[in-house]
């Protein structure tokens, strides 16, 4: 499903000393079926920017069109939105609620009257595509693991059947295992169920493997937009905004720019390590 | 959703009313506090709400802001209103039924409000202007007195201090919750009453297990600090009364002794 953000802006506090223009006239277009990346600093307005899109937050002035629809205008269910746009929060796991996980995960299907006969089958699909195991689903929330936990607040909203995931630094606080297995079960979803998947991070790493195009944001604007290899180009751009480049990325573009002809699109180390290979062999030849 | 409300909740500027000794101020709360009650009469409560007035301006919080705390008491203050006005005896205005109202009922309930407004603004400036650590602080060294009765007033400040400085932190994290919820269709608005109490669980639990989770967070972080209580401690910041403590008081006192002479007077 298509999202279409027209001069979106959110002043927070209007009309107090403490007033703060999160989002300033922001424009943007996420096509069905992408997966988009949307980095910034902290304060850049990227939690912000997304807690529009489900209609949590209203905007100062500005449009959102989810699919054919303004969500905000009048006589819109925000939430039949929010069924549609499923958002998952930074530390989702602290929302866990419910004496097991499989009532958990089945919360905001009953919010929907989804029938109980199809409540357990969305559950068990719910838990696969996350990677929660099975038998963990009749035990208490506050008995699993971090990432048990975070998987099982994962499935919350994703057994809800969204056509938009957008998920906020999904990955937080996890161990670099657990991060790679949390963006490797996005990549299913998305590809499994052709979700729209808006990815938040402040971690370029993360994002440049998995996002087809990534948006930065700085200041409450969209400073950049476009695939990863045309965005992680301009490097000095990216660090005024307080972002820096894979570290990979960074290493390999300064070794172009010596003059070597290598790809401009590689952000992990298995690839530049590959991409150097043939480079030296090339030379040895 | 939840950020309009003010009360106990520290606004840094840098007037001299922010610059009054915490003990101070708070002595000077709870004179206020007692001259507003010895207040009977309209001149008397002139004289007080010129003083909250004045300080009001002195310490520049905008006026926005303090009218805000209002809003949260209104409903009491209308009970108490309405509780003065129905229920005093005296010269009878309007009567239907068993409903009366009294001359005397309306002058107390005027007086009542008027009391009520000026007494919520007189607290929130303390909190206003004093940062929890000062607030605290202060009250620990008015309290010391009474360690020789064996009241732990270290202690006492130290968790009104946790308490304070976790208002907004817990807050913001029910706005959070709130949040999560209703992006799984959750629904607090709709419903009778029992339906909307029940809408609160899936608020209400992830919002204890996290205010005991950094409770538990806290309490290891200050053992790791070898924190052990009041003895023997000092302080990086000393209190010491400055003449502008001085003049502040002689003001309340002269305004005070106004009071008292409207009270005898009229």
């Amino acid at each position: 499903m298509k999202i279409e953000i027209k001069n979106l802006t959110h002043i927070y506090k209007q009309g107090t000393p403490f007033e703060k223009k999160a989002l300033d006239d922001i424009n943007l277009t996420v096509n069905d079926g992408e997966f988009v990346g949307l980095i910034g600093h902290t304060g850049s307005g990227k939690s912000t920017l997304i807690q529009h899109l489900n209609g949590l937050l209203k905007p100062s002035s500005g449009e959102v069109f989810i699919g054919e629809e303004n969500i905000f205008s009048k006589g819109v269910d925000l939430k039949e939105v929010r069924h549609k746009v499923g958002l998952v929060f930074q530390y989702p796991e602290y929302q866990l609620f419910e004496e097991t996980v499989y009532k958990d995960i089945a919360f905001g299907l009953k919010n929907y009257k989804v029938p109980e006969n199809e409540i357990e089958e969305k559950i068990k699909t719910a838990a696969r595509l996350v990677g929660l195991d099975e038998e963990l689903l009749q035990s208490s929330p506050f008995d699993l693991s971090g990432g048990q936990k975070r998987r099982a607040a994962l499935a919350g909203v994703v057994a809800m059947e969204p056509e938009i995931l957008i998920l906020d630094e999904p990955a937080a606080g996890l161990d670099p295992f657990g991060r790679e297995l949390i963006f490797r079960e996005i990549q299913n979803l998305h590809r499994e169920k052709k979700l729209t998947v808006i990815l938040v991070s402040h971690s370029m790493e993360d994002i440049a493997r998995f996002a087809d195009r990534i948006v930065v944001m700085h200041e409450g604007k969209v400073l950049m937009d476009g695939v990863p290899a045309e965005v992680f180009a301009k490097d000095e751009e990216l660090n005024n905004a307080g972002l820096d480049i894979p570290q990979v990325t960074r290493i390999l573009n300064s070794i172009r720019k010596m003059g070597y002809d290598i790809r401009d699109d590689i952000f992990t180390v298995e690839e530049a390590a590959r991409e150097l290979i043939k480079l030296t062999g090339e030379k040895n030849a | 959703m939840l950020n309009d409300i003010t009360l106990g909740q520290f606004y840094p500027t840098n007037s001299i009313i922010h610059r009054l000794d915490p003990r101070m101020k708070i002595v000077l709360t709870v004179l206020l506090v007692v001259f507003l009650f010895v207040a009977d009469n309209l001149y008397g409560f002139i004289l007080m709400a010129a003083l909250c007035v004045l300080a009001v301006i002195v310490s520049t919080i905008p006026v926005g802001y303090i009218l805000r705390s209002f809003k949260p008491l209104l409903f009491i203050i209308f009970i108490t209103c309405m509780l003065n006005v129905f229920l005093t005896d005296g010269r009878i205005l309007w009567q239907y039924s068993f409903l009366k109202i009294t001359y005397e009922g309306v002058y107390l309930a005027v007086f009542m409000v008027i009391r009520l407004f000026l007494l919520i603004t007189v607290t929130n400036l303390l909190t206003l202007t004093t940062s929890p650590i000062l607030l605290t602080d202060g009250l620990e060294r008015l309290m010391s007195p009474l360690k020789k009765i064996k009241v732990p007033s270290h202690e006492i400040a130290m968790m009104m201090t946790i308490a304070l400085r976790f208002i907004p932190t817990l807050l913001e994290e029910t706005d959070k919750i709130i949040k999560a919820q209703s992006a799984r269709g959750a629904s607090f608005t709709s419903g009778n009453i029992f339906a909307r109490a029940k809408a609160m669980i899936p608020i209400l639990i992830p919002l204890f297990i996290s205010a005991f989770r950094r409770a538990d967070e806290l309490a290891l972080a200050m053992e790791c600090r070898c924190y052990s209580g009041g003895e023997n401690r000092t302080r990086m910041r000393r209190l010491k009364i400055q003449a502008r403590d001085i003049v502040a008081l002689l003001i309340s006192v002269v305004f005070g002794v106004a009071v008292l002479v409207t009270n005898t007077l009229f």
